[in-house]
C-alpha cells in the first residue's frame, strides 16, 4: 500500500520534473531573444530590454504608458502604436481594429505584437507626459441625482500637467462580481494650474462597472489608481471666438478649459452652450455665472429641453442644437468645443456645419 | 470489441456520426467564441486539428508505457492535462520562434486550446474504447478534421445571421446553441453508414 503510494508520487513527480525541465531548457534556448533594444520617435527614448515580452507590458515597464482599456487582451483596440522596424505582419488579432488606411502606416495594437528583435516605434509626444499615480479620494459630493464629483489628491510632492481638457483613465479594482481591475477615461474637470489635484464629474450609467463603483462603493479617503493626462481635446491657443456646447457630465472638461482662461486673464471671446433635459439635471450654476463676471468676454447659456412645470424656468428651451443655432449666427471664424454623448456631438457638428465652421476648427469628446 | 473496429472505420466515424463536437459536446467554448469569423474559424480548426492529431498518439504511448506498468491508470486525467499543456506550449514557442508565416496562421490559437475538454476528451475515449496506436493516432486526425468542420460551418451559418432578424433574447450564444443542435442532428444522419462506440 505505502509503496504503491510512493511509487504513484515518484513517477507523477518525474513526468512533472521532466516536462518543467523541458520547458526551462526551451524558456532559455527557444523563448530567449536575448537583450533588445526599443527606440523610441528616432531616439528620444531608448532602452534595453529583454525580449519576448509584449510591446505594450515592455513599454509600461519603463514607465512609458499607452492608453489601454482592456489591460492587453486585445478587445478594446485602444493601444496602437507606430511601428516603423522590427514587427512581422499582422497578427489576425489585431486586423479587426484597424482600418485600411491605419494598416499603410503600420500602426499596430501594441498589446498583441511581441518585441523579438531591435524596435523602432513612433509615439505622440504627450505620451511621454503620462504617468500612474496612487491618489486618495478627497472629497466626493453630488452634483445631481446622478452625477457625482469626486476629487483626488496626488501623493505629496508629485504633479499632474494635464491640459485643458484631457482626460485620466480610473482605474476600477476588482469588486463584486468584476474579476479582474479595469479601466475608464473620464475627462479632468480641474484646471491645469491646481496641479495637485484631479477633479472627475462621473455620471451613474446603469450597469456601468466603474460609474457603480464610484456611485456605490468609493468613499472618501479610499485610494484610486489613475493615470493620464490623454487626449487631442485641449484648448488650442488661437485668437478665434469660442463655442462651447457640453450635456451633462460633459461639463467636466469644458469647465476645466473655461477655469484656465480665467487663471490665465484670457480676453477671448467664448460662449458656452450646456444642455440639460429637466432642471434637477443642471448643476455648477453658480460657478459658471461666476466665471460670467470673472471672464470679460463669456456667456453662459444653460437650456433645458423638457422643462417641467414646477421647474419655472425662464432660460432657453429646446434641444441644445436648436439653441445654438438661434443665438450662435455665423460661426465661420469661431472654434467649436464638443463633450458629449456620440448624438448629441453628431447633431452639433451637423448644426455648426450648418453655421459655415470648417470642420477642421471643431474639436470634441465622444462618450 | 471496440478494438474490433477497423482503424479507418474509427477515422470516418470520428469525423461525422460520432463527431466529438456535435455528439459529445466537447470543446464548445472556443466554438462558441470564436465562431463568429470564418478566418479565425479556419486557424482555430486547423490548430485543433494538429494539437489532436499529436496528443492523442503521444500520450497513448505515455499511458501504455508508463502508467499501465506501474497501475497508474486513475492518474490519467492529470498526466494527459500536462502533458497536452507541455506540447502546445513547446509547439508555440518553437512557432512563433522560427515560422512567422505558421504562427500566424495557427500559433496565436494555441494558448487558447490548452484548455479545450475536446483534446483531453479525445485521449480519454482513447483508454476507453481500448485502440490501438494506429487506431488513436487516426481517431485524433478525425476528430479534429470533425471539429474543424463543424466551427468552419457554424462561421458560416453565422455570417449569414448577421443579417437576420434574430428575437433579442436569443442573440450570440444562444441562437449559436440552436444552430449547434440543428447542426449536430444532420450530422447524425450519417450514422446509418458507420457505427462505432
Amino acid at each position: 500500500m505505502v509503496i504503491s503510494l510512493i511509487i504513484s508520487v515518484a513517477i507523477i513527480s518525474l513526468i512533472s520534473v521532466f516536462l518543467a525541465l523541458l520547458m526551462v531548457i526551451a524558456d532559455a534556448t527557444i523563448g530567449n531573444y536575448g537583450i533588445v533594444t526599443v527606440n523610441v520617435n528616432d531616439g528620444t527614448k531608448e532602452f534595453q530590454v529583454k525580449g519576448g515580452m509584449p510591446l505594450l507590458s515592455t513599454l509600461t515597464a519603463q514607465g512609458v504608458f499607452i492608453p489601454s482599456a482592456c489591460g492587453g487582451r486585445g478587445s478594446c483596440g485602444l493601444c496602437k502604436v507606430q511601428v516603423i522596424s522590427g514587427v512581422g505582419d499582422y497578427l489576425p488579432t489585431e486586423l479587426p481594429f484597424i482600418p485600411p488606411e491605419e494598416r499603410a502606416q503600420n500602426i499596430r495594437l501594441s498589446c498583441q505584437i511581441k518585441v523579438k528583435q531591435d524596435m523602432a516605434i513612433q509615439i505622440p509626444e504627450e505620451l511621454f507626459n503620462v504617468k500612474e499615480y496612487q491618489t486618495t479620494v478627497e472629497r466626493i459630493r453630488d452634483l445631481t441625482h446622478d452625477i457625482k464629483e469626486v476629487t483626488l489628491r496626488l501623493p505629496p510632492g508629485e504633479t499632474i500637467t494635464p491640459k485643458a481638457g484631457q482626460y485620466v483613465q480610473f482605474v476600477v479594482p476588482e469588486y463584486a462580481d468584476l474579476d479582474e481591475s479595469v479601466y475608464r477615461a473620464y475627462s479632468v474637470a480641474s484646471p491645469p494650474d491646481d496641479n495637485t489635484r484631479v477633479e472627475l464629474e462621473i455620471r451613474l450609467v446603469p450597469n456601468g462597472i466603474c460609474t457603480t463603483y464610484v456611485h456605490t462603493i468609493l468613499k472618501e479617503g479610499d485610494e484610486v489608481t489613475i493615470n493620464g493626462p490623454y487626449g487631442d481635446f485641449y484648448v488650442r491657443e488661437t485668437e478665434r471666438p469660442m463655442i462651447c456646447i457640453a450635456g451633462g457630465s460633459g461639463m467636466a472638461p469644458i469647465k476645466a478649459i473655461l477655469m484656465d482662461m480665467k487663471n490665465k486673464g484670457s480676453k477671448r471671446k467664448a460662449i458656452y452652450f450646456f444642455g440639460a433635459r429637466t432642471k434637477r439635471d443642471l448643476f455648477l450654476l453658480d460657478e459658471m455665472y461666476a466665471l460670467e463676471k470673472e471672464l470679460e468676454n463669456f456667456t453662459f447659456v444653460p437650456a433645458l429641453s423638457e422643462p417641467t412645470e414646477e421647474d419655472k424656468w425662464e432660460g432657453e428651451v429646446g434641444l441644445i442644437t436648436d439653441v445654438v443655432r438661434r443665438l450662435s449666427g455665423d460661426a465661420a471664424n469661431s472654434e467649436a468645443y464638443l463633450c458629449g454623448s456620440p448624438g448629441m456631438i453628431d447633431a452639433c457638428i451637423a448644426v455648426l456645419g450648418e453655421l459655415h465652421m470648417p470642420e477642421e476648427h471643431i474639436y470634441y469628446d465622444k462618450f | 470489441m471496440p478494438s474490433q473496429v477497423g482503424a479507418f472505420a474509427v477515422f470516418f466515424a470520428s469525423i461525422f456520426t460520432s463527431n466529438i463536437l456535435l455528439t459529445n459536446y466537447l470543446g464548445m467554448c472556443s466554438f462558441l467564441a470564436v465562431s463568429k469569423e470564418m478566418k479565425t474559424s479556419v486557424g482555430l480548426g486547423a490548430a485543433v486539428t494538429f494539437v489532436l492529431a499529436l496528443t492523442t498518439p503521444l500520450n497513448w504511448l505515455v499511458y501504455q508505457y508508463l502508467l499501465i506498468p506501474f497501475n497508474l491508470e486513475y492518474l490519467r486525467f492529470i498526466v494527459f492535462i500536462i502533458v497536452i499543456a507541455a506540447f502546445v506550449q513547446l509547439t508555440e514557442m518553437t512557432l512563433e520562434r522560427y515560422s512567422e508565416p505558421l504562427y500566424q496562421a495557427l500559433g496565436i490559437f494555441l494558448p487558447l486550446i490548452t484548455v479545450n475538454c475536446a483534446i483531453l476528451g479525445a485521449s480519454l475515449f482513447m483508454v476507453i474504447r481500448e485502440y490501438t496506436f494506429i487506431t488513436s493516432l487516426l481517431f485524433g486526425i478525425g476528430s479534429g478534421i470533425g471539429w474543424f468542420l463543424a466551427i468552419v460551418a457554424m462561421s458560416g451559418i453565422r455570417t449569414k445571421l448577421r443579417t437576420a432578424k434574430i428575437p433579442p433574447a436569443l442573440e450570440g450564444p444562444g441562437i449559436t446553441l440552436i444552430i449547434a443542435g440543428f447542426m449536430a442532428m444532420a450530422f447524425m444522419g450519417f450514422s446509418g453508414m458507420i457505427a462505432v462506440s
